[in-house]
């Protein structure tokens, strides 16, 4: 069997709001592990916490519960919930990718530029990483009169291929999606499947998201469902 | 990545400072005024590390202490308490041990430093192209032409007309004398830069050329930073983690997408929520 690379015990999530005074709970003691070369599909109604879980490998969240044990490029396993900032953004660059449905980049920046980035950021010479991100915005069938303008005024679907591409061009070890085709036409989302399914087959691991049933069936090789956490909107005691 | 700064415990006190001035002062207290003896604390126990090549955002509003931390860091003011160290290769430098001539030496050569007002890191007397001879003058290069190369490579990056080069920084717009500024800050290619606020009160397109300038060189010669800013916008652009600060003490330190996305006390929740 494929090596585990992604093992998630009892993440757990839930968010303070000092103002309201309110505690919100977002994931529950979720369990799953994630292996090289597969796809894993987290599935479960609105308000699951299926972005939560991606976020709390990320790390864009604080995990308020259980462990995310992940085993790095040099064979070595650490807890993202425990790892230093500094480790985080060191396996950011180098081996987890993360696509959301939102776009943040610098106002002026070239398609092409915010494509090449995660590479910029590796050291690849810019020649050859505009070159890598041209090749995959043609795959991606983005019309190339749009490479050289900044995505800041894209239609959604062409920003979400912006996203993707940024997403792939580095070839993370572990790559977060989450809704990577919502917005896009059948014959895009069909270019994103090729791609998804060429990453697998290099050996990458995938835990994502997607709307459609259809999509799952074709990509997962594993599905995880997610059950609502306890409704416990509890008041916090502190009246701070 | 190599460590570039490690900052421990600083802290800077305005007045003759009394034993309960930390516990009567900070977030809690709702001031950074001590009530027994009318000191201003605008900085106690800030530590923080900064790698090569990494930006960290010090965010908080006005009177919080975040401009203080960089002005005691750069010796525009120096600090009641704490330490610093600067790895530079092989050398560490503890900056408070330091005499006035070292800091100097590390100031003109190793440091930069770009301040929210032009006229505080220019001198608007000379020409722009004077500006950032007179930084090379005082590091290791004298000669003529080399110093005008030099200048001219360095307002061409930041995207400074050549034929203003003789002209007087007063004379520019807003946009331009920060882009004269950034550009006699790394005319040394300092390992380590400071940004005060630069890009607050620019108009909105001048201030994403300038951020946008800011990344590319960061990117290109690997200068560690420190961006002080009120702006969330330009933390989530620049930065890759974070402190908050509130009367002059760190209240969260985290990655920045963390602390835009999931901040833990109550006032960088109220921070984050009321960001346009």
């Amino acid at each position: 069997m494929a090596p585990t690379i992604l093992r998630v015990e009892g993440y757990g999530k839930q968010f303070q709001l000092h103002e309201q005074r309110k505690r919100i709970p977002s994931s529950h003691n979720v369990h799953f592990t994630v292996r090289a070369g597969e796809l894993t599909a987290l599935i479960g109604p609105t308000g699951a916490g299926k972005s939560s879980v991606l976020k709390g490998v990320y790390r864009t969240y604080l995990p308020s519960a259980g462990r995310i044990l992940y085993r790095d490029a040099r064979g070595h396993e650490l807890d993202l919930a425990l790892a230093s900032e500094h480790q985080i953004l060191e396996l950011r660059r180098r081996e987890i990718g993360f696509v959301t449905q939102f776009l943040h980049c610098l106002p002026r920046q070239a398609t092409l530029d915010v494509v090449a980035q995660p590479l910029f950021t590796l050291g690849v010479a810019r020649p050859e990483a505009r070159r890598r991100a041209a090749e995959l915005l043609s795959a991606m069938h983005l019309p190339e009169r749009l490479w050289s303008i900044s995505p800041a005024m894209f239609s959604g679907g062409e920003r979400q291929r912006v996203n993707l591409a940024r997403g792939f061009i580095a070839k993370p070890r572990l790559l977060l999606l989450d809704e990577p085709t919502a917005s896009l036409d059948p014959i895009t989302a069909e270019c994103v499947i090729d791609l998804i399914t060429g990453l697998k087959a290099e050996g990458a691991a995938l835990l994502a998201i997607f709307h459609h049933p259809e999509t799952i069936r074709r990509l997962a090789d594993q599905v995880i469902e997610l059950a609502l956490p306890p409704v416990v909107e509890e008041c916090l005691e502190d009246a701070a | 990545m190599n460590q570039v700064l490690q900052v421990r415990n600083l802290g800077k006190i305005y007045g003759p400072g009394c034993p309960h001035c930390f516990e009567s002062t900070g977030p809690e207290a709702h001031t950074n005024l001590c009530p027994h003896c009318d000191s201003v604390i605008a900085i106690h126990d800030v530590s923080l590390d900064l790698h090569e090549g990494e930006i960290l955002g010090i965010m908080g509003e006005s009177g919080s202490g975040k401009s203080t931390v960089v002005k005691a860091l750069y010796f525009d003011q120096a600090p009641s308490a704490g330490e610093a160290i600067f790895f530079d290769a092989e050398k560490q430098h503890a900056l408070f041990n330091l005499n006035t001539a070292q800091q100097r030496w590390l100031r003109n050569f190793r440091f930069g430093m770009v301040y929210q007002h032009p006229h505080q890191g220019l001198n608007f007397n000379i020409t722009a192209g004077g500006n950032i001879a007179e930084r090379l003058l005082m590091s290791d290069l004298m000669d003529y032409n080399a110093i005008r190369a030099r200048a001219k490579a360095l307002l061409t990056r930041m995207e400074v007309l050549l034929s203003r080069i003789d002209d007087r920084p007063k004379n520019f717009s807003g946009g331009m004398q920060q882009r004269v500024q950034i550009a006699k800050a790394l005319a040394t290619r300092p390992p380590l830069l400071f940004l005060d606020e630069v890009t607050s009160g620019l108009d909105l397109s001048v201030q994403a050329r300038i951020l946008d300038l800011i990344l590319e060189i960061q990117q290109e010669l690997k200068t560690a930073m420190i961006v002080v800013t009120h702006d969330l916008g330009v933390i989530r652009l620049l930065t890759g983690r974070a402190i908050v600060m509130k009367y002059g003490r760190v209240i969260e330190a985290g990655l920045t997408d963390q602390i835009l996305e999931d901040p833990q006390h109550a006032y960088t929740q109220q921070l984050v929520a009321s960001a346009l």
